[in-house]
C-alpha cells in the first residue's frame, strides 16, 4: 500500500455512441489525495465517465491525465488504478483470499509479499476470519468491504468507485461511508467516486462534479454547490428537499431590488431553499401567496407542501409551533441573502445588486 | 389453490403417465433383469432359469471386449472434444463478430437433422477416392485413405460423425451460461491486468462448470445411445473395429435373436452408465460453484 494518491484531470473528455453523443466537452481535476464526486441523476453519463477513466471504454475525444500523463490511449490494466464495482464484483467461485490476491497473483507477486499484503487489508478491512469463505457466505457489508479490500491490497494510488453503497441498507451505508472517507484520509489515496446521492456526495467529497444530460453543470467543493448553485439544475438537484424555483412574476419584492449585468428582472427565476421560506412574512423582502396542499411531519421539522396562485409547487420547511391547516392561504416570505437569482432563459445563476 | 384435490381424481391423473413409465421404462428393465437369468426358448424346450449362466457368458466373450474398448475409447474422444468444440463455437457466436445469427444457425443445424439422414451424407463425404474428405486430402497431396473400410480409421470417423451432430445443441447451453455471466466480472478481472485468455480461464470457465457437467453426462449418454450412423455407415465393421456396446446388443438380439444374452448386456450396460454418471456428478459437484 503505497501512501501517496495520484493527481487526475479531464480535458475536453467526449465520448460518442456512434451518432448519439452522451459527453461533450468534459473538464474537471482533483489533486492527490482528494475526494473527488461525480454526481448526477441516472442517465447523465457519470458512469459512462467512470468507465472512460478506468479504461474500460474508449474516449471519443479529448485527454484523461493522471499525475499528469496522458492515459487516454492506455489499455486498462495500464493506469494503475481499481475500481469498486457497484455490485461488487466479486468471483464467486474464489474464496475471500483468492478475490483479495486475485491482482497479486496475476501479476505474479511472490507468494510470502503476497500473504503479507493481503493479511494488512485483511486486518484493515476486519475480514481476517473471512478469509475461507466464499462471497456467496457474506453479508452486503462484508462483500463491500472485501471489494474495497481487494482494490486496496494492491496499493494503486487512485481509486474509482461506481456506487458502491446503492445494495446496502441505510444505517450500514452510513458506517462505510465513514469508513471510505477514513481510508481516503488515512492512505491518502485520491478516490473518484460515482453517486446519484446528493447527501451521499457532499458529506463525502472534496470536490463535487455535477453532471445533467452529458455536461458538466457545475464543478465545486460541496459548501459551494450548495451556497452558490451555478444554475437552477444544480439548485434543484442539491439539497433536500429541493430549491423552490418561483418566477418574479408571481413574487412581490423590494422595489430598490437590481439584477447584476443588466437582465431585467421580469426576466428573472428566484430560487429559495425551503428552510429559508418563513411565515408569518410582514417583516421579509419577498412575499408570496400560496394555499397549503398538504403537509409531512419530519420529526424535526413539517415539511409544507404548497401551491402559489400561479401554480406553482413549493416546500417550506418549517420548524415554528403553530402549524397551518390543509387548504389554509398564507403568505410566505424570505430575506435578499438567501435568494438566488437565475435567468429564465438560460437557467444561470446571477447576482442581486443591494 | 388449498382445496384438495378428490382422492379419484389424483389417482385418475397419476395413473396415466405412471402407466407409461411403467410399461416403457420400469417393467422392461426388471424384464431385462429377469431375463438375463434365464436361458433362452426354444420350441421344443421352455426357458428355463440359468442364474449367473449369462454373465460368465460375458467374461468370455472376446467381441465384448473388443465392443468395450471401442465404446471407452469412443466416450473418451467425443466427450472432450464435443466440449471443447461447443464452448469455442459459444464463444463465438457470443463475440460481437459480424454474421453471428448466421453462424448459429449454421452450428445448430446438425442438431436439427435426423442423424439416419445425416449418416447417408457423411457416407458421401467418406467416400474413398472421390469424397469430400478424400478430394481435401488430395489438395494437400496426401494419399487417399479409405475411412470408414480400415480398421484403424473407422471408429474416428464415427466419433467425428457424432461430434458434429452433437456440439451444436451443446453449443446452445454454453451459449445461454455465457450470456449468464455478469458483465462487470470479466471488468473486474481485466483492471487487474488479465488477459482474454486469463479471464476466460480464471473467470468464464469456473462459472460454466455447471452447463459442463450438464453436457459431459450428455455427452457420455450420447456416446452410448447413438448407434443410428453406425447402423447406416459401416455395421460395426471393418472386423468388428467401430463397432459399441448398443450397437453390439442390437446385433446379439435382433440379428442373432439371443434374447437371454442381449438382455444380459443391456443390464451390463445400464450398470456402466449408470457408475459413470453418478462419478462424474460426484467428482465434478465437489469442485462447482452453483449460483
Amino acid at each position: 500500500m503505497s501512501n501517496s494518491g495520484a493527481s487526475i484531470e479531464v480535458k475536453n473528455l467526449r465520448k460518442s455512441w456512434g451518432a448519439v453523443e452522451v459527453l461533450s466537452d468534459v473538464n474537471f481535476g482533483i489533486e492527490p489525495g482528494g475526494f473527488l464526486t461525480l454526481l448526477g441523476p441516472s442517465g447523465c453519463g457519470k458512469s459512462t465517465l467512470l468507465r472512460l477513466i478506468c479504461g474500460l471504454d474508449e474516449v471519443s475525444g479529448g485527454q484523461i491525465l493522471i499525475n499528469g500523463a496522458d492515459v487516454a490511449g492506455k489499455p486498462a490494466a495500464e493506469r494503475n488504478l481499481g475500481m469498486v464495482f457497484q455490485n461488487y464484483a466479486l468471483f464467486p467461485h474464489m474464496t475471500i483470499e483468492e478475490n483479495i490476491s486475485y491482482g497479486l497473483r496475476i501479476r505474479k507477486v511472490p507468494k510470502a509479499e503476497k500473504k503479507k499484503s493481503v493479511d494488512r487489508v485483511a486486518e484493515l478491512m476486519a475480514l481476517g476470519n473471512l478469509l475461507d469463505r466464499k462471497p456467496g457466505q457474506l453479508s452486503g457489508g462484508q462483500q463491500q468491504r472485501v471489494a474495497l479490500a481487494r482494490v486496496l491490497v494492491s496499493g494503486r494510488p487512485l481509486v474509482l468507485m461506481d456506487e458502491p453503497l446503492s445494495n446496502l441498507d441505510a444505517k450500514l451505508r452510513v458506517e462505510i461511508r465513514s469508513e471510505i472517507r477514513s481510508l481516503n484520509k488515512k492512505l491518502g489515496i485520491t478516490i473518484v467516486y460515482v453517486t446519484h446521492d446528493q447527501s451521499e456526495a457532499l458529506s463525502m467529497s472534496d470536490r463535487v462534479v455535477l453532471m445533467n444530460a452529458g455536461v458538466v453543470a457545475q464543478v465545486g467543493t460541496p459548501k459551494e454547490l450548495y451556497e452558490h448553485p451555478a444554475n437552477t439544475f444544480s439548485a434543484t438537484f442539491i439539497g433536500t428537499p429541493p430549491t423552490n424555483i418561483l418566477d418574479s412574476l408571481e413574487v412581490a419584492f423590494p422595489a430598490d431590488l437590481k439584477i447584476a449585468g443588466g437582465l431585467k428582472l421580469s426576466e428573472c427565476l428566484f430560487g429559495i431553499r425551503p428552510e429559508s421560506l418563513a411565515f408569518p412574512a410582514e417583516d421579509l423582502d419577498f412575499k408570496v401567496r400560496a394555499r397549503v396542499q398538504s403537509i409531512e411531519y419530519e420529526g424535526k421539522v413539517f415539511l409544507i407542501h404548497m401551491r402559489t396562485d400561479a401554480g406553482t409547487a413549493i416546500v417550506v420547511s418549517y420548524s415554528g409551533g403553530s402549524v397551518p391547516d390543509e387548504g389554509e392561504e398564507i403568505t410566505v416570505g424570505w430575506n435578499r441573502d438567501a435568494t438566488h437569482v437565475f435567468s429564465r432563459s438560460d437557467g444561470k445563476a446571477t447576482t442581486l445588486v443591494y | 389453490m388449498n382445496k384438495r384435490l378428490p382422492l379419484g381424481l389424483g389417482f385418475v391423473l397419476l395413473v396415466m403417465p405412471c402407466s407409461l413409465l411403467v410399461a416403457f421404462t420400469h417393467y422392461p428393465a426388471v424384464r431385462a433383469l429377469i431375463n438375463s437369468l434365464w436361458n433362452n426358448a426354444s420350441s421344443r424346450r421352455p426357458s428355463k432359469f440359468v442364474g449367473i449362466e449369462n454373465y460368465e457368458a460375458l467374461i468370455a466373450d472376446e467381441k465384448l471386449m473388443q465392443v468395450l474398448t471401442n465404446s471407452g475409447l469412443y466416450a473418451l474422444g467425443t466427450i472432450p472434444l464435443a466440449i471443447f468444440l461447443s464452448i469455442s463455437m459459444a464463444l463465438l457466436v457470443n463475440s460481437k463478430l459480424p454474421a453471428t445469427g448466421l453462424m448459429r444457425l449454421s452450428f445448430f443445424m446438425p442438431t436439427m437433422l435426423p442423424l439416419v439422414a445425416v449418416a447417408n451424407i457423411w457416407l458421401f463425404f467418406y467416400a474413398p477416392g472421390i469424397g469430400l474428405a478424400s478430394q481435401i486430402m488430395n489438395f494437400f497431396g496426401l494419399p487417399t485413405i479409405n475411412f470408414l473400410g480400415s480398421t484403424e480409421t473407422s471408429l474416428a470417423s464415427m466419433m467425428v460423425v457424432a461430434v458434429w451432430k452433437e456440439a451444436g445443441l451443446f453449443m446452445i447451453f454454453y451459449l445461454a451460461a455465457l450470456q449468464a455471466v455478469p458483465e462487470n466480472l470479466k471488468d473486474a478481472a481485466r483492471l487487474e491486468g488479465a488477459g482474454p485468455v486469463r479471464v476466460f480461464i480464471d473467470v468464464v470457465f469456473p462459472l460454466l462448470r455447471p452447463t459442463t457437467i450438464f453436457v459431459a453426462v450428455n455427452a457420455l449418454i450420447n456416446a452410448f445411445r447413438l448407434v443410428d450412423h453406425i447402423i447406416v455407415m459401416t455395421k460395426g465393421g471393418p472386423d468388428n473395429s467401430s463397432a459399441l456396446l448398443l450397437y453390439y446388443i442390437y446385433e446379439v438380439t435382433f440379428r442373432q435373436r439371443d434374447f437371454a444374452y442381449g438382455a444380459t448386456l443391456t443390464v451390463l450396460m445400464v450398470a456402466i452408465l449408470g457408475v459413470l454418471a453418478a462419478f462424474q456428478f460426484w467428482v465434478l459437484d465437489r469442485k462447482t460453484h452453483y449460483q
